[in-house]
C-alpha cells in the first residue's frame, strides 16, 4: 500500500537538545500532564487583547524559556526554525520580530514539531549552525475561528473530532552539551487516502504515518520493540486504532510502548472526543513530559512521529480531500561517559 | 490495487471503524431543551396578555419573539449559550434562540477586525443562507399565492 524509500537521515555528530520549555493553557493544565508543564496559562487570552496574540506571546516564552534552561541567552542563538497552523504562519513569523536571530518558516500542520527538530538537527549536524531554537505553537481559539465556527456558537461536536490544544513547545539543539541526542529523522511523503472529512483528522493523518514509520523501520533496520516508546503526534483514539491497523498489515505490531500525544494530554474526564490535536498538542507534550523522562532515562529511545493534516478552509470548502504527513526523530538519553572523551578530542583541534 | 480503489477501501474501512453512537440520548436532550423554551415562551407569552389584557395576539408573539431572542443573545454573550447548546443540539438551534446565537456569536468573534469589516460583515456568515433560504422561500410562496 506504501511506496517507501530511503527517507532517512542519520545524524553522525550527535545534535543535543540542551533545553526545552512548555507552555500550555489552562484546559490542558486540568489534563493528566500536568505537573510536567513549564508553565500553566491562568486563562487563554494571557493578558493579550487577541487569541493570536496570545499565541505569539506563547512562543516568544517558550523560546526564552528553553534558552533559559540551558543556560543561554537568546543572543546566543543562531538560528529560529518555527512553523503554526495559522494563514502565513504569522504565530511564528511575528514572534521572531522578539528575537534579533536569523529564522526559517515552516509549514507542516500538526508536524511542525518533528519537522523543526529534523531540519534544526540537519543544520547542527552539518555543523552551519550551533543553538537551534525549534518552536511550535497552536491556539484553541485561533484554530477554532480559522478551520470551524466562532467560539459562542452553539453546535455539537462529531464524535470522530479532536481538540487543538492550546500551547507551545521550544528545543534547543547544539552539537555541544549535555541532554537527549537527536540520533536520526525521517522525511514523510504527503499521502492522501482520500478522506474529505474535516471532523476525521485521526483517519486523514493515519494513513501518512504509517508510511513514514514503515520508512524509518526499513531504513534504521529495526523493529517497533527497539523502542522504549513511540509517540505519535495527534492521531487521537480513532487514528491510532488505524494506525495500529495499518502497520500490522505490514508485519509491524505495535505494543504497549506506543502512545499518542494526543491521547495522554487530557485525562478521560475532560470532554475532548478523540484526544489533543494541533502543533501544540506533540509539541507541549515532547517537551515536557517525553523529554523530562529521556533526561531521567526512564526512555532510552524514542520514535516521536508528529503527524499534520495539510488543509485549508478554502481546500476544504472546494471539497477536496485531505492529505496528511508526518515527519519522525529519534530521541536517545545520552550517555554521560561519553562526555570527557569527546572534549578531549575537541580540546586537540 | 488503484488509487481510487485503496481510497473507497480505506474510506469504508475508516466508516466500519468509528464507533457508532446512540441517536436517542440526543433526541430526548433535544427534544426535553428545546420544548423547555417553548414553554418559557408560551409563560411568557400568556403572562404579557394578563398584564395587557388590549394586547393583540400578534403584537403579543412579535414581543415574545423579541424576549426569546434577547434572552439567548443575552446568554451567547455571557458565554453560557454554548454550555447549553452542547447538550441540547436541535434542542436551541431550531427555535428562535440558534439564529440568535449564529448571529452575535460571530459578531463577537469578530469584533476584534474592527466594527465595520469585523463585526458587522461576518455578523451573518452562518445566519446569512438562512435569511437567503427564508426570503426565496416566501419569494416563491407569495408567487404562487398570488396566482391561485
Amino acid at each position: 500500500m506504501f511506496n517507501v524509500q530511503n527517507q532517512t537521515i542519520f545524524f553522525k555528530q550527535k545534535p543535543h537538545i540542551i533545553g526545552n520549555y512548555a507552555i500550555v493553557g489552562p484546559k490542558e493544565g486540568l489534563g493528566s500532564l500536568k505537573n510536567y508543564f513549564d508553565y500553566i496559562m491562568k486563562d487563554d487570552l494571557y493578558g493579550e487583547k487577541t487569541y493570536e496574540k496570545a499565541e505569539r506571546k506563547m512562543v516568544e516564552q517558550a523560546v526564552i524559556g528553553a534558552v533559559t534552561k540551558a543556560n543561554l541567552t537568546p543572543k546566543d542563538l543562531q538560528l529560529f526554525v518555527s512553523g503554526d497552523l495559522l494563514n502565513q504562519i504569522v504565530t511564528s513569523s511575528f514572534a521572531a520580530r522578539a528575537f534579533d536571530v536569523p529564522y526559517v518558516g515552516l509549514f507542516g500542520a500538526c508536524s511542525t514539531m518533528a519537522e523543526s527538530l529534523a531540519i534544526g538537527a540537519s543544520l547542527v549536524n552539518a555543523g552551519y549552525f550551533d543553538n537551534v531554537a525549534c518552536a511550535t505553537a497552536s491556539h484553541f481559539s485561533t484554530a477554532e475561528r480559522q478551520f470551524r465556527y466562532p467560539l459562542e456558537l452553539g453546535n455539537q461536536r462529531p464524535p470522530t473530532s479532536q481538540w487543538t490544544v492550546t500551547g507551545a513547545g521550544c528545543s534547543i539543539l547544539s552539537s555541544k552539551g549535555n541532554g537527549p541526542i537527536i540520533t536520526s529523522a525521517t522525511f514523510g511523503k504527503v499521502t492522501d487516502f482520500g478522506i474529505n472529512d474535516v471532523n476525521n483528522m485521526g483517519s486523514v493523518m493515519a494513513p501518512g504515518c504509517a508510511s513514514t514509520m514503515i520508512s524509518h523501520f526499513k531504513d534504521t533496520n529495526t523493529k517497533p520493540d527497539d523502542y522504549d516508546l513511540i509517540v505519535t503526534g495527534d492521531l487521537g483514539k480513532l487514528g491510532s486504532e488505524i494506525l495500529i491497523d495499518l502497520l500490522e498489515d505490514h508485519g509491524y505490531k505495535l505494543g504497549t510502548n506506543y502512545n499518542d500525544c494526543g491521547q495522554i494530554i487530557f485525562n478521560g474526564k475532560q470532554s475532548v472526543l478523540m484526544g489533543g490535536s494541533g502543533c501544540g498538542c506533540s509539541a507541549s507534550v515532547l517537551n515536557s513530559y517525553i523529554l523530562e523522562k529521556v533526561r531521567k532515562k526512564e526512555y532510552n529511545k524514542v520514535l516521536f512521529v508528529a503527524t499534520g493534516a495539510l488543509l485549508s478552509s478554502t481546500s476544504t470548502q472546494q471539497g477536496d480531500t485531505i492529505p496528511g504527513i508526518a515527519h519522525a526523530v529519534v530521541i536517545e538519553s545520552y550517555e554521560e561517559e561519553k562526555s570527557p572523551k569527546k572534549e578531549k578530542k575537541g580540546s586537540k583541534n | 490495487m488503484t488509487e481510487l480503489e485503496r481510497n473507497e477501501r480505506y474510506n469504508q474501512y475508516v466508516e466500519a471503524k468509528i464507533a457508532k453512537t446512540h441517536a436517542w440520548p440526543s433526541l430526548f436532550n433535544a427534544f426535553w431543551i428545546g420544548g423547555l423554551i417553548c414553554v418559557i415562551g408560551q409563560l411568557f407569552n400568556d403572562m404579557l396578555i394578563a398584564v395587557f389584557p388590549t394586547l393583540q395576539t400578534e403584537s403579543a408573539w412579535s414581543y415574545t419573539l423579541i424576549f426569546i431572542i434577547f434572552i439567548a443573545s443575552f446568554l451567547t454573550g455571557l458565554g453560557v449559550f454554548d454550555k447549553i447548546a452542547v447538550h441540547a443540539g436541535a434542542g436551541t438551534i431550531i427555535p428562535i434562540t440558534g439564529f440568535s446565537n449564529s448571529i452575535v456569536s460571530p459578531a463577537m468573534e469578530f469584533r476584534n477586525e474592527g466594527i465595520v469589516f469585523g463585526m458587522c460583515a461576518k455578523m451573518f456568515v452562518i445566519a446569512g443562507p438562512v435569511i437567503v433560504f427564508g426570503t426565496v422561500a416566501s419569494t416563491i410562496v407569495g408567487l404562487i399565492y398570488l396566482f391561485i
